[in-house]
């Protein structure tokens, strides 16, 4: 089997705040016919082959898996759609339906399903992450035309903004004589400059306060983290493993079995290219109030600020990332993926040195993170009333 | 492969393909060994990561429980204490070795499943067999079980899909049944620890258990299995002892709209009929019938009802994975207001395949589309050993696989046709909308 990924550098930190959602109905457009083939998923189901895409706050992807022997109709089908798409209208209405009908399915239709809207809106006030891949509002997606869709393709989707990675059973000459014969005449065009707002740091402590007819109250919390390629992020990503990643981090054993306060509690970060947030969640159990919620969470994270973590808690996250990496590593369609990401991240390489920079990492390093990172004044927290 | 460049390319001419019917598909075998207590260990070492998944499974899944929810709650609390490591013990020497450790409940089955890196298997074997051996199912465990999942209930009440898939099944198998049963907030308030003790010493501690590893395996994998596992309780299955098959007793409404949210703005639709087990003939030919049907993203449903009329995200129909017995089921959310024209076209499309014949092409894309899957699926070792676990766990063996293959490349259209008049008749199918 091979992989062919073609990313795009553009995602929803692109958009224009008043069509926000464009970068992801762009997507969805991307699969309704280009210049030269009517129909992209025919001659590709044809090949034996599985294609899929997504968008981030950060760029778009798409990739296909084949069998080797046909690879060439990936190019063929990449290429064309690079090139030029068919832009049809009757494709942008439908789509517009469909995304709306996703819109509905993920965000209104779900109990805490405009949660993030709310803290997006609360931890970003200038950089565009403060609106979500699928839109800010339901009328964004359907206010769309296609003179948008045109000047979107023509400003991101050229070859000057791509990066091709193919992975599995080939060979490099393969590849390059491909690539040449099939993307070598697209117009580069010129190479995106992206100048976004960015975020000040934050120096204040926000709240939200919401209620809506869902059955449990609901805690989050946000910390606004370091960018993906500064060190801070290695140490950000770890921290929360030692606070939410699996049965014996420190949130789940003293606020779910020992204290009793929360059903369930995660913490996470975003991940983000620019600056993310690091993320902390729980349900309450009945009865809890959300202060006293709110209050041991703190006393958790003014723990990891007072003493460094031990030996023997730094290296359990550290063999919990190596093995992440490891089993991440196994499937040709996410090797595929890293590599894409990691050039759009400005180093191919990275995907070579990600577990050394994890392992360098020390408890010191983390205690003071912690410190920042978990000011009061670094802090966005969400009370999530039910109700009833 | 030879590449042409040319100076003109046409781009309109799809470049030549070679055909699913020319790949030469072949499930990887296991290596089939027995422990001294005469479980049998399945291996499949294949791949080039020093990496490997080993999984532990009991015949104690829901159909074995004498009270509803016990399987799953024994098999959760499988974590949560033996007599001498709390559940953080437990939890952190998993998490130290950078291990994970699963577990799973399922109609005849439940499982745990080991993730790991090679050098690390000797400290987690005998942890395993302590699980299996020694876990005591404390009572403060339980208690924040109980609460726990009764909270999960509570939001999960509130998605409609989440009810529609509950209800679909009772309809299907009947309320009473394994598979058509569902927990309520009683259910779970009913629970007693002695009835977990009682149901792991029966299902886990005595119990029948299969082992299948895979992965880049160890020259000493079996000896430390042996080691850890040769001499315990467990057992393999009875041969000849039939699984549990309670009748089925599907319901006698066909039709059903509930109102779950009166602010939700779209329906979780759900069209289903029972369907014959994986022994049956008709089975993989109907999943080829299937994949035209609604099996994959290029499938008529799915054309029709996004691609063309942009009535929801997303549609699908599947054989579902029962051993007992299997269902087809169309599943699909979709605006409340064309929930209506949305079911409709489903029914349209059942007509059209009964009626008209499928086009070489569009046969040869679903054919293709099947074949390009198990190829994808032939790549690494876990996918070769979740293959291998579903068609040992079916009482099937190796020639399932090549039978399927066989189909795939051979089935024409008239005799999808016929199973289709066979098998998509409206009137056969439950139809539920959950709002």
């Amino acid at each position: 089997m091979v992989v062919v990924n073609v990313l795009y550098d553009v995602g929803a930190r692109d958009e224009d705040p008043k069509k926000t959602g464009f970068a992801h109905l762009f997507e969805h457009l991307m699969f309704g016919g280009s210049v030269n083939i009517e129909d992209f998923e025919t001659p590709l189901q044809l090949a034996g082959g599985e294609n899929n895409a997504y968008t981030t706050n950060d760029f778009t992807n798409y990739y296909i898996q084949l069998p080797a022997e046909n690879i060439e109709t990936a190019f063929w089908l990449e290429s064309d759609r690079m090139l030029s798409l068919a832009f049809s209208e009757k494709s942008l209405e439908v789509q517009r339906k469909v995304v709306m009908e996703e819109f509905k399915e993920h965000y209104i239709n779900k109990p805490y399903g405009d949660v993030w809207f709310k803290m997006r809106e609360l931890a970003y006030k200038q950089h565009p992450y403060r609106w979500m891949t699928i839109g800010s509002q339901l009328s964004h997606i359907e206010e769309a035309q296609l003179k948008d869709v045109k000047d979107f393709f023509f400003k991101y989707y050229r070859p000057a903004n791509a990066i091709l990675v193919v992975a599995g059973k080939v060979t490099t000459a393969q590849v390059r004589a491909l690539a040449e014969k099939w993307f070598g005449d697209i117009p580069a065009g010129v190479k995106y400059d992206r100048r976004l707002p960015q975020e000040p740091p934050q120096q204040e402590t926000r709240k939200l306060v919401v209620k809506a007819d869902v059955p449990l109250d609901a805690l989050y919390k946000c910390y606004p983290m370091s960018a993906r390629t500064e060190p801070g992020y290695y140490v950000a990503d770890l921290l929360t493993e030692v606070l939410g990643g699996g049965g014996s981090s420190r949130l789940h054993q003293r606020l779910i079995k020992e204290k009793k306060l929360f059903s369930q509690i995660e913490c996470y970060h975003t991940g983000s290219n620019d600056p993310g947030l690091v993320v902390i969640e729980g349900k309450l159990i009945k009865g809890v109030s959300m202060e006293e919620a709110d209050k041991a969470v703190e006393e958790e994270l003014e723990k990891l600020k007072a003493e460094a973590i031990s030996e023997k808690e730094l290296t359990k996250v550290k063999n919990k990332t190596e093995s992440a990496i490891v089993f991440e590593d196994m499937s040709v369609m996410n090797r595929a993926n890293s590599l894409a990401i990691y050039e759009l991240l400005g180093d191919v390489n990275m995907m070579n040195t990600e577990l050394e920079k994890y392992q360098a990492v020390t408890a010191e390093e983390m205690l003071t993170a912690s410190r920042r990172l978990f000011d009061p004044l670094n802090s966005n927290t969400l009370y999530y009333y039910s109700e009833k | 492969m030879s590449v042409q460049t040319k100076a003109f390319l046409d781009r309109t001419i799809a470049p030549p393909i070679k055909d699913a019917i020319e790949f030469d598909l072949s499930l990887p075998p296991y290596r089939l060994q027995t422990l001294s207590n005469g479980v049998e260990v399945y291996a499949i070492d294949l791949g080039n990561v020093d990496a490997m998944m080993v999984s532990w499974i009991f015949n104690a899944g829901n159909s074995w429980e004498p009270k509803k929810g016990v399987a799953a709650a024994v098999n959760h609390l499988l974590k949560n204490g033996t007599s001498t490591r709390s559940a953080f013990a437990i939890n952190e020497h998993f998490e130290y070795y950078g291990a994970w450790l699963n577990r799973g409940s399922h109609h005849e089955t439940a499982d745990l499943t080991l993730h790991c890196l090679n050098k690390h298997i000797g400290e987690l074997l005998p942890v395993v067999a302590e699980l299996i051996t020694d876990s005591i199912f404390p009572q403060e465990e339980l208690d924040i079980y109980k609460k726990n999942a009764q909270q999960r209930l509570q939001v999960s009440l509130k998605k409609s899909d989440f009810v529609a898939g509950r209800l679909i099944d009772a309809y299907l198998y009947g309320p009473a049944h394994p598979y058509g049963v569902y927990m309520e907030q009683y259910d779970y308030q009913q629970l007693l620890r002695d009835d977990l003790v009682a149901f792991y010493k029966q299902q886990y501690l005595g119990g029948a258990c299969r082992i299948l590893v895979a992965g880049k395996l160890p020259a000493d994998i079996l000896d430390r299995l042996e080691a850890s596992f040769g001499r315990l309780a467990i057992h393999a299955p009875e041969k000849g002892v039939a699984l549990p098959a309670p009748a089925i007793v599907p319901a006698t409404q066909k039709k059903y709209n509930i109102v779950n949210d009166p602010n939700g703005v779209q329906g979780s639709i759900r069209i289903a009929r029972n369907f014959p087990n994986r022994h049956h003939p008709d089975f993989q030919k109907v999943q080829v019938l299937n994949n035209v049907f609604g099996g994959f993203f290029g499938s008529r449903l799915m054309a029709n009802i996004r691609e063309e009329k942009g009535y929801t995200y997303g549609i699908y129909s599947y054989l579902v994975n029962n051993i007992q017995q299997s269902a087809l089921v169309i599943s699909t959310e979709a605006g409340k207001e064309v929930c209506a024209p949305a079911i409709a076209e489903v029914y349209k499309e059942m007509d059209l395949l009964r009626e008209e014949l499928i086009d070489e092409e569009e046969l040869q894309m679903a054919r293709n589309f099947a074949i390009g899957t198990i190829l994808g699926d032939l790549d690494g070792p876990f996918h070769v050993a979740s293959r291998w676990k579903n068609i040992l766990l079916n009482g099937l063996d190796g020639r399932y696989f090549d039978e399927g293959v066989r189909i795939i490349k051979t089935i024409g259209p008239e005799e999808l046709r016929e199973l289709a008049r066979k098998y998509l008749k409206p009137e056969d199918f439950f139809e539920l909308v959950v709002v």
